[in-house]
């Protein structure tokens, strides 16, 4: 990694316990320190229980370590509060979950549109907007339906569109292929190497499966709390 | 702009649970519906009643005579002595006079419009030949004869004229009844004829000038010919029958338009109180007006108009209960949306609003839904009740203030829960 590049997570000592003060005080991360530069295609994996989801909070800004430094993008996430943070998973953090959580009432567009709402962009930037993003991840014709109508697949790609709708500085991926079938998988890690090839974009891919990390350009393994291991994948970095 | 797609959200949400949207806002709607319908029943009564009191004349003040209250003493055991009134008949100086009456008139001649001066000369009966006529004769002056015969209701001859009164003139008009009975029905036959009444064993002798016409009252149960029907005759000329001065224990004073008559009565209570029966040991003037009786009617239909629409109200109470409970499953059931929203950078702030506008939406719509089912409702209890429906303004703008009311009181809690969810826990939730 060139040393010129600009720093998006900047983790240092990261700690996190929980019950603390009661006799079944946990620690679940211990003294985590990650660095990831802008353009990175970073993997963490990791077997169950070894703490990725908490470490995936914690880089999300949905959770705040107990101890440590982290700054994301330049913001300090351990001095935010409450609304600061929803500010900065709303701006520069773009989050895919395992289980899609798209709001299943309305169309996949209004999901799509939500975080832009959210972010307070005028009714009509934020549809023209959510229409090239769901062209994006060629959903174009389906972006009226609702979540219900829509395999899993195609559910993962309006997700896909949906964490890039504000152009965070990072997507934060948590098993996004987990719940699809290989082919499918496929398709959802493809939009994954176009958005960090073509666009730039920062991802943080968690997963168990060491096949799609494999595909990225670092892989952290992380075990009971700790970073156990540090290697390149098999893509190298854009140039 | 979120407050509007909120809006839009929650009311794609109730549209998507029909049932349970309807289910949830039944006690809403009910409650709105029958305070509304309530409301519009008390208000057509109290309207319907309004104009008949004021087709009766609510400017018209009835000054009377009437005993003094008697005044009470408490010695020094506690003791308490009642010091009744001295007298409880009626003696020629107690009464109201001609004096007391000009008096008034002259001193508010703007307000006053006049006064009806009657006198009742009792009950009488007149015969020609074999034919007699049941009449009570009364004492009228202008101002009440233009009350008591309408200019359309006289049928034949004239209403008295100045000189009639001022001269005592011994003048009466008579009934159509009248007439059936001693002139074959012919009304102009009787103007000009002399009559001899009999009053009491007396003879008094009055020339017809005038035949209005009788309404019957409809509870009558006496035949049409043994009616007994008013002859007016004019009211110093009934004064001079009787053998008296002028002397009434009743008199109707007419207001003119635009008079405060409330305010009006008691100033002019006072002044004869004051003036003419101060030194009266039993006797004093009170008024009253239909303006006051029915402001008291009025007042008391509302009073209960309001206590049944407060217990309609307490269904109100238990259907915003309903509200909270399925705001609070429907928080429960979306836990992991609340949980997606706020990853995607939700505030507490728009997450508490999203579900309060939810909650006011169900509200609202609860609220319009029952607005107009008590409306029909009103509608039709006023038409059953023969009163013209009247809804009121206020009572529609209410249902929605108070249903908006209840959405924000009973949907904070829920929206609260909401907003306090950790993100974390929230995402998880299975």
């Amino acid at each position: 990694m060139s040393k010129e590049k600009e720093l998006i997570i900047d983790a240092k000592n990261i700690y996190k316990r929980y019950y603390i003060g009661q006799p079944n005080e946990l620690e679940i991360l211990h003294g985590i320190s990650l660095k990831v530069y802008k353009g990175e295609f970073v993997a963490i994996v990791g077997a169950s229980g070894s703490g990725k989801s908490t470490l995936m909070n914690i880089i999300g800004a949905l959770d705040k370590p107990t101890e440590g430094e982290y700054m994301l993008d330049g913001v300090d996430i351990m001095k935010a509060k409450d609304k600061e943070l929803s500010a900065i998973r709303n701006q520069k953090i773009g989050f895919v979950f395992q289980t899609y959580n798209l709001i299943s009432r309305t169309s996949a567009l209004k999901n799509v549109e939500l975080p832009m709402l959210y972010n307070g962009v005028p009714s009509k930037e934020r549809i023209e907007r959510a229409k090239k993003l769901m062209a994006m991840v060629d959903m174009d014709e389906r972006m009226h339906h609702t979540p219900d109508e829509l395999s899993g697949g195609q559910k993962q790609r309006v997700a896909i569109a949906r964490a890039m709708a504000n152009d965070p500085a990072i997507l934060l991926c948590d098993e996004p292929t987990g719940a699809l079938d290989s082919h499918t998988g496929r398709v959802v890690m493809d939009i994954f190497h176009k958005l960090n090839e073509e666009q730039g974009k920062t991802i943080v891919f968690i997963t168990h499966s060491p096949e799609l990390a494999e595909e990225c350009q670092r892989i952290l393994t992380l075990s009971d709390g700790m970073f156990i291991g540090e290697r390149e994948g098999k893509v190298n970095a854009p140039a | 702009m979120l407050l509007l797609e909120n809006i839009l959200m929650a009311l794609s949400g109730l549209k998507a649970n029909k049932m349970r949207s309807l289910l949830t806002m039944l006690g809403i709607i009910i409650g709105i519906a029958s305070v509304i319908a309530i409301n519009t029943v008390g208000n057509s009564m109290t309207s319907s009643i309004q104009s008949e009191f004021e087709e009766m004349g609510a400017n018209n003040i009835s000054i009377g005579v009437s005993q003094k209250s008697s005044s009470s003493e408490t010695d020094e055991w506690g003791m308490t002595f009642n010091e009744g009134p001295h007298s409880t008949t009626m003696s020629d100086e107690d009464y109201l006079n001609d004096d007391i009456l000009t008096d008034i008139s002259e001193k508010w001649p703007e307000d006053i419009k006049g006064i009806m001066r009657e006198a009742s000369a009792g009950s009488g009966t007149v015969t020609i030949n074999d034919d007699y006529a049941y009449v009570s004769v009364k004492g009228e002056n202008d101002f009440g004869l233009d009350d008591a015969i309408d200019d359309d209701k006289l049928l034949s001859g004239r209403k008295f004229k100045n000189r009639d009164y001022t001269e005592a003139r011994k003048v009466c008009i008579v009934s159509d009844y009248f007439c059936n009975n001693l002139y074959a029905g012919d009304t102009s036959a009787a103007i000009g004829q002399n009559v001899k009444v009999v009053i009491s064993n007396k003879n008094y002798y009055f020339t017809i000038v005038g035949v209005y016409e009788y309404e019957d009252s409809e509870y009558s149960s006496t035949s049409e010919a043994d009616t007994e029907t008013s002859m007016y005759v004019p009211v110093d000329t009934a004064f001079d029958l009787l053998h008296k001065d002028s002397q009434y224990s009743e008199v109707t004073l007419a207001t003119a338009s635009g008079v405060n008559v409330d305010s009006f009565m008691e100033e002019v209570q006072d002044y004869i109180n004051k003036r003419y029966y101060r030194n009266n040991e039993s006797f004093e003037v009170s008024t009253f007006s239909m303006s006051s009786i029915l402001e008291s009617m009025t007042s008391q239909l509302t009073m209960m108009s309001l206590a049944i629409s407060i217990i309609a109200g307490i269904s109100l109470l238990v259907g915003g209960i309903g509200v909270m409970n399925i705001m609070l499953v429907s928080i429960q059931e979306r836990t992991r949306e609340i949980g997606t929203r706020k990853a995607l950078g939700a505030t507490n702030t728009s997450i508490r609003l999203q579900f309060i506008v939810e909650s006011i939406v169900l509200c609202i719509v609860g609220g319009i839904i029952g607005m107009f089912l008590g409306l029909i409702l009103g509608a039709v209890g006023s038409e059953k009740l023969g009163y013209a429906a009247r809804a009121s303004t206020g009572s529609i703008i209410f249902a929605i203030v108070f249903s908006m009311v209840i959405g924000v009181f009973f949907g904070y809690y829920p929206a609260n829960k909401a907003a306090q969810m950790n993100p974390i826990d929230a995402l998880r939730y299975e």
